[in-house]
């Protein structure tokens, strides 16, 4: 047991769920209901949940998936695709105008959604190939699309912002009838259990890492460098596509200017907070995911502080300076030194025990 | 007596999650005087030196350092620290910037940070280069030249500063004989000048070609400190390993063994060239056999395996597999056809730092395995496991990251990758490279006994005699080319040397 | 569908859209808009009709917003061959471009200037070239730092005045009481500062009650949150104030989720801004109370300035505020929609 809890210590996870446990601990004692789940009925008749805690994991969901994709590029390709929700608002976009032209149904959907997919993908592996092959640097190759992804989307939207309704998408942003979770959470859960069967059954988690690391040694052991990469920017084309097909359907409108606007940068700081690092190499997927629960926790903690409009910003870098501050390894090893000073008799004692 | 102490240690602990790397060690270096500091892989002379300089804290204990003829008790808080008192070091694994210019390398962090005169810089450089004979231009990028040449000009830099104390944690690793004489006087010039060097090598000869005294570590403490007359080869070896070293005069005298017509050979390949080795050549080898490439650095040893193995472009050649043409373009073809392949400079092609000794010892078999089809858990750490014993290779667990094991136990875990995968022929250029004396045997006895399996092996060393012993088949090389092919009786020193330099005795 | 495959196609093209999308390299006009399939042109084009009016304008991207697009495309229908003008326009969002792109504009020889300013400051130069040069300039949406000699005229909006309206039929509706959400654009912008401020007004008289007021940024997805988050804390509410209409349907989306009814005699007021067709069908449907409007509409008065300096009229008007419309969900008419809705 107490080697269980001593890897737990040293492993990636350990920060950012202190960050998150601080937070949920602030957040109790200014307001001890703040978590308190309330059964409601919405208007459409279903029996819901509702409270923070719902408001947290219901919101973060499409930073937390688009996270997933983004850890596996940083991994791989050491360095961040900014162009997420630009290409986030192109796949909305492309998923409005074909429920547009067509009668929504469930097969209209899937066919849109995969649709929108395949158009993400195809923008991605474009960013894909000029990072991979081009060797260009992530950040500057995905600059391209990060400046066009909207106007592109403008183009598709024909310079409106078209609205859809039915009962179908509601149940895709919202609450699916007879089941009082809000279906983001679940495509989440859905999302993050197929992930983790693709790194259970395949090799890319490790292809990913060693690719990070150590391109020669890579290409040495029979890996191809450039199709970890482009995997990873393909995953994350589709990342990008359940986002934006998640976030039109949560309100039935595209907005190709204010669609999840700025998220690249919530989604890069969910991926450092987990403790990936942004220089590539070692990822941790649930590290990723867990930092994007941590900032739509803070957005909706400063909401519930009623902080001010023009002041929000200002708190929201704040905490996370701190949080940043927390897992840099300087800080790190000081921790480690006031441990070992602490606890220095056990540790002594512990090593004389293995040695005899 | 007092004032010839450069520097001492007294009751230094460290310990680092699950190993305590130095147990109250003391240790004493007296100016003008070169100090082996010994012991197996993993003994901590690399962490005791990375404790002197400040690269790690130490848990407790006390250095002292000579200043203006009184030693005082310091505390270095970091290597840039170190430097200012005096102290320059060569790390084991080399620590410059393999994107700046030699130049650049030779000057960076050091001393003041007043305007670079970047004229100035180029001619001095230029000097030290011209001086040690470093085949390097001031302007070069350093990650071209070879890993030779880096670890000059990293020797180069830490000698140009004046120092009290120098410090070489296994500087001649991949250095050849020349360079290593040239490092030699070097050293000499500066002891005589009153500089304190800490000589770091798991080569013996060298130890008693130049140092004065001796310090043995062996697990992380003092075995103790020797005059050099006083204590003879075996001892030395007893000492740091705790037993007496095997008798290796037994691996001697390979017989070569007769190409037998009927079955053809494993490997084979006709005008084969690459990017970097661009002259053709022809080679094969027999199931069994262990032959050697070798040749001066630079010659193109290395870079004619790695044609083989296809680690570079290549650029044309026929390959066969025992006697079937295949095709191999890039490493895993040749990886899928059971060949194997140890490279020579473990920092930048074999070791994946950040990932643990078990993936690190498994990633060869998992590539041939398949993508899809991923090593248990278990599975994975049964292989890791096995290795581990086999190699002895010291590690806190399985799950450490490779990056914190001693460079010779980092060696030892990628020579277990290409173990694992069982290959019919495994190339090994400079399988020994930072490996202590005992485990030098045990590689070497190790190579024997897979070519008795059946298993075809290349070997490349620095080290000729090492060659000597496992090699029943030279191929020697200069400028690039085949020059030679020795067999058998005709492998000798001489024959070998005079091959090299193209005078006589190429074979008839 | 079709969209969707050309799409692909013009994928190849991104990174040159890159460029002329919403930041054209050089400042040459362009006299297409990038939506291209919208309005053809009515009549064929004719090369350089001297009967014809030049006319140079410069606007801010239709990409900017709703409002813009709008804007844009009532441009693109009054100032075309069939009714007599020669029009080249140019879109940037920055003031140098726009500057730059005006001077070209000038050197061209167009009659008239019409100029939708990016910033406020920085063009007494060029608009006193336009003067040496006769070259008449109206402004258009937004004023700038200028001496009123430099322009003919300008039509622009009042958005304090929009915002004062909004309160002013809010406090008409006399309701028990007043519990607001409040939730703002991008601090900072026109619209922004225009639709707070007469509300922020009554909340420091006390006759409303503030119970949040956060910035969404112009989203939908933060919108939602926004009042999630004051639905979770339990407050009463009774108003919510979105200073545009898609914050105002996310906010509708969170109160649809939670159960609690909006619109005509229910439980909370719904008001929002921008008239997009879409949220007045849902004022018509009673789902929602207010939407207020901030007209883009100032090329038909334009025109009509245009045509009066022609016919040798002095303008009554240096500064004509165009006229600001609002909607009742009790009043509205599906011909309000279809003529004064944005979009589609
Ligand atoms: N950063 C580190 N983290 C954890 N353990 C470490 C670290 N550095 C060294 N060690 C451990 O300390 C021990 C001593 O290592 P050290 O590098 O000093 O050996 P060495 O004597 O230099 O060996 P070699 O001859 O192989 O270079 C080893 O067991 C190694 O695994
Ligand atoms: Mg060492």
């Amino acid at each position: 047991m107490g080697n269980g809890l001593k890897k737990f210590a040293g492993s990636q996870l350990v920060i950012p769920l202190f960050a998150l446990f601080l937070l949920i601990v602030f957040n109790l004692i200014r307001d001890v209901e703040f978590f308190s789940l309330t059964i409601a009925t919405n208007n459409q008749g279903n029996t819901v949940l509702s409270g923070n805690l719902i408001s947290i994991l219901n919101g973060a969901s499409a930073v937390a998936i688009l996270s997933i994709g983004m850890t596996l590029v940083t991994s791989s390709c050491k360095g961040q695709d900014i162009s997420v929700a630009a290409g986030a608002a192109i796949a909305g976009s492309v998923f409005v105008s074909v429920l547009r032209a067509n009668e929504i149904t469930i097969p209209v959907i899937i066919l849109a959604f995969l649709l929108c997919c395949a158009v993400s993908i195809l923008f991605s592996t474009f960013n894909g190939v000029l990072v991979a092959v081009f060797k260009i640097q992530p950040m500057i190759a995905t600059l391209i699309l990060f400046s066009a992804g909207r106007s592109i989307a403008y183009w598709i939207n024909g310079g409106a912002t078209p609205t859809i309704s039915s009962p179908l998408l509601v149940s895709i942003g919202g609450f699916i009838p007879g089941i009082p979770i809000p279906t983001p959470i679940i495509i989440m859960v859905i999302f993050l259990i197929l992930i983790s069967l693709v790194l259970r059954f395949t090799n890319l988690g490790l292809y990913t890492q060693v690719v990070g690391i150590n391109e020669g040694t890579a290409h040495l052991n029979g890996i191809n460098p450039v199709w970890i990469k482009l995997t990873a920017f393909m995953i994350l084309g589709v990342c990008v596509a359940t986002a934006g097909c998640i976030t039109v359907c949560r309100i039935g409108l595209i907005n190709h200017e204010t669609l999840l606007l700025d998220v690249e940068m919530d989604v890069i700081l969910a991926v450092a907070i987990g403790g990936t690092a942004l220089s590539g190499g070692k990822f941790s997927l649930f590290g990723s995911v867990i930092g994007a629960y941590i900032i739509q926790a803070l957005t909706v903690t400063l909401y519930a502080m009623k902080v001010p409009s023009s002041a929000v910003k200002a708190y929201k870098a704040l905490v996370i300076i701190i949080i940043v501050l927390i897992s840099s390894p300087v800080v790190k090893e000081h921790a480690i030194n006031l441990r070992n000073k602490l606890f220095k008799k056990q540790v002594k004692t512990e090593i004389s025990m293995k040695a005899s | 007596m007092q004032n010839d102490i450069a520097l001492s240690m007294r009751k230094i602990n460290k310990s680092f999650p699950g190993v305590q790397a130095l147990h109250d060690v003391d240790f004493t270096l007296y100016k003008g005087e070169i100090h082996a500091l010994m012991g197996e892989n993993g003994a901590g002379k690399s962490t005791l030196i990375k404790v002197l300089t400040g690269v790690y804290p130490k848990d407790s204990g006390q250095i002292y350092l000579n200043l203006d003829g009184t030693n005082k008790e310091i505390t270095v808080k970091s290597p840039y620290e170190a430097q200012n008192l005096g102290i320059s070091t060569v790390y084991q694994e080399i620590t410059l910037c393999p994107n700046l210019t030699v130049a650049e390398n030779m000057f960076i962090g050091r001393g003041n940070y007043r305007m670079v005169n970047w004229r100035s810089m180029k001619k001095k450089t230029t000097d030290i280069l011209s001086k040690l004979n470093i085949p390097a231009r001031a302007t070069q990028q350093l990650g071209t030249c070879s890993l030779a040449v880096q670890q000059m000009v990293a020797i180069a830099r830490a000698v140009d500063m004046d120092c009290k104390v120098l410090i070489l944690d296994e500087p001649t690793s991949s250095l050849d004989e020349q360079e290593v004489e040239k490092l030699f006087s070097l050293m000499r010039e500066l002891k005589s000048r009153g500089v304190g060097i800490i000589f770091i090598t798991h080569f013996l000869e060298q130890v008693y070609e130049i140092c004065d005294r001796i310090t043995v570590l062996r697990n992380g403490e003092l075995v103790g400190e020797y005059e050099i007359k006083d204590l003879p080869r075996v001892q030395l070896i007893s000492k740091m390993m705790g037993k007496d070293l095997d008798d290796i005069s037994s691996l001697q005298n390979r017989k070569p063994l007769d190409e037998k017509a009927d079955t053809p050979p494993v490997y084979e390949a006709v005008g084969l060239s690459s990017l970097e080795c661009a002259n053709a050549f022809d080679f094969k080898i027999t199931k069994g056999e262990v032959n050697g490439f070798t040749g001066l650095l630079g010659s193109g040893r290395s870079e004619s395996v790695r044609a083989i193995f296809a680690a570079d472009k290549i650029t044309g050649g026929r390959m066969k597999i025992n006697g079937k043409e295949i095709k191999i373009k890039k490493p895993k073809n040749a990886m899928m056809h059971g060949i194997g392949y140890l490279p020579e400079d473990r920092k930048r092609d074999g070791i994946v730092e950040d990932l643990s000794v078990r993936e690190n010892i498994i990633l060869a078999l998992q590539v041939m395995k398949g993508f899809f089809r991923p090593f248990s858990r278990s599975e994975a750490e049964a292989f890791a496991d096995e290795y581990i014993k086999l190699l002895g290779i010291k590690t806190a667990s399985m799950d450490t990251p490779i990056k914190s094991l001693s460079g010779g136990n980092q060696q030892k875990a990628i020579l277990a990758r290409w173990l694992l995968t069982n290959p019919q022929y495994l190339i090994l250029d400079e399988p020994t490279r930072g490996i202590d004396v005992g485990t030098k045997v045990e590689i070497q006895k190790l190579v024997l006994r897979l070519a008795e399996d059946g298993v075809s092996v290349t070997f490349i060393s620095s080290e000729i005699e090492e060659m000597l012993r496992t090699c029943s088949r030279l191929i020697v090389m200069r400028d690039r080319k085949i020059v030679g092919e020795l067999k058998g009786e005709e492998m000798t020193q001489d024959n070998i040397m005079h091959t090299i330099a193209g005078e006589a005795g190429q074979n008839g | 569908m079709k969209k969707i495959l050309a799409l692909l196609l013009v994928f190849v093209l991104a990174s040159g859209l890159a460029a002329c999308g919403s930041a054209p390299a050089a400042p040459a006009p362009s006299s297409s808009a990038p939506a291209p399939s919208k309005d053809a042109p009515s009549a064929p084009a004719t090369p350089a009709d001297s009967g014809l009016i030049k006319v140079g304008i410069v606007n801010n991207p239709p990409s900017e917003s709703g409002y813009r697009a709008a804007n844009v495309a009532d441009f693109e229908k009054v100032f075309n061959e069939a009714n007599g003008y020669k029009a080249s326009t140019f879109y940037s969002l920055k003031n140098d471009e726009q500057l730059n792109a005006a001077a070209q504009f000038i050197t061209d020889g167009v009659d008239y200037l019409l100029i939708s300013a990016a910033a406020t400051d920085g063009w007494t130069n060029v608009l006193e070239n336009a003067k040496q040069a006769g070259v008449k300039v109206f402004l258009f949406d937004r004023m700038m730092n200028v001496d009123e000699s430099l322009f003919e005229a300008a039509v622009v909006s009042d958005m304090a005045e929009e915002g004062r309206m909004a309160v002013q039929w809010l406090i008409d509706q006399k309701l028990p009481e007043y519990n607001v959400v409040h939730i703002q654009g991008a601090m900072g912008s026109d619209a922004q500062i225009g639709r707070t401020g007469a509300l922020d007004a009554e909340f420091e008289k006390g006759t409303m009650k503030r119970v949040i007021q956060q910035t969404a940024t112009w989203d939908e997805a933060t919108a939602k949150q926004i009042v999630e988050s004051v639905i979770n804390s339990g407050e009463k509410f009774n108003v919510i104030y979105a200073e545009n209409d898609g914050m105002a349907k996310g906010a509708v989306a969170a109160l649809d989720e939670a159960g609690i009814t909006h619109g005509v005699d229910k439980e909370v007021v719904i008001m929002g801004f921008d008239c997009n067709k879409w949220a007045l069908r849902e004022l018509l449907a009673g789902n929602w109370n207010y939407d207020g409007q901030c007209s883009p509409f100032q090329a038909s008065v334009i025109d009509s300035m245009i045509k009066d300096v022609e016919a040798g009229k002095t303008l009554p008007e240096k500064i004509v505020i165009n006229e600001e419309k609002f909607f009742d969900a009790r009043t509205i008419t599906q011909a309000d929609i279809d003529t004064y809705g944005l979009g589609d």
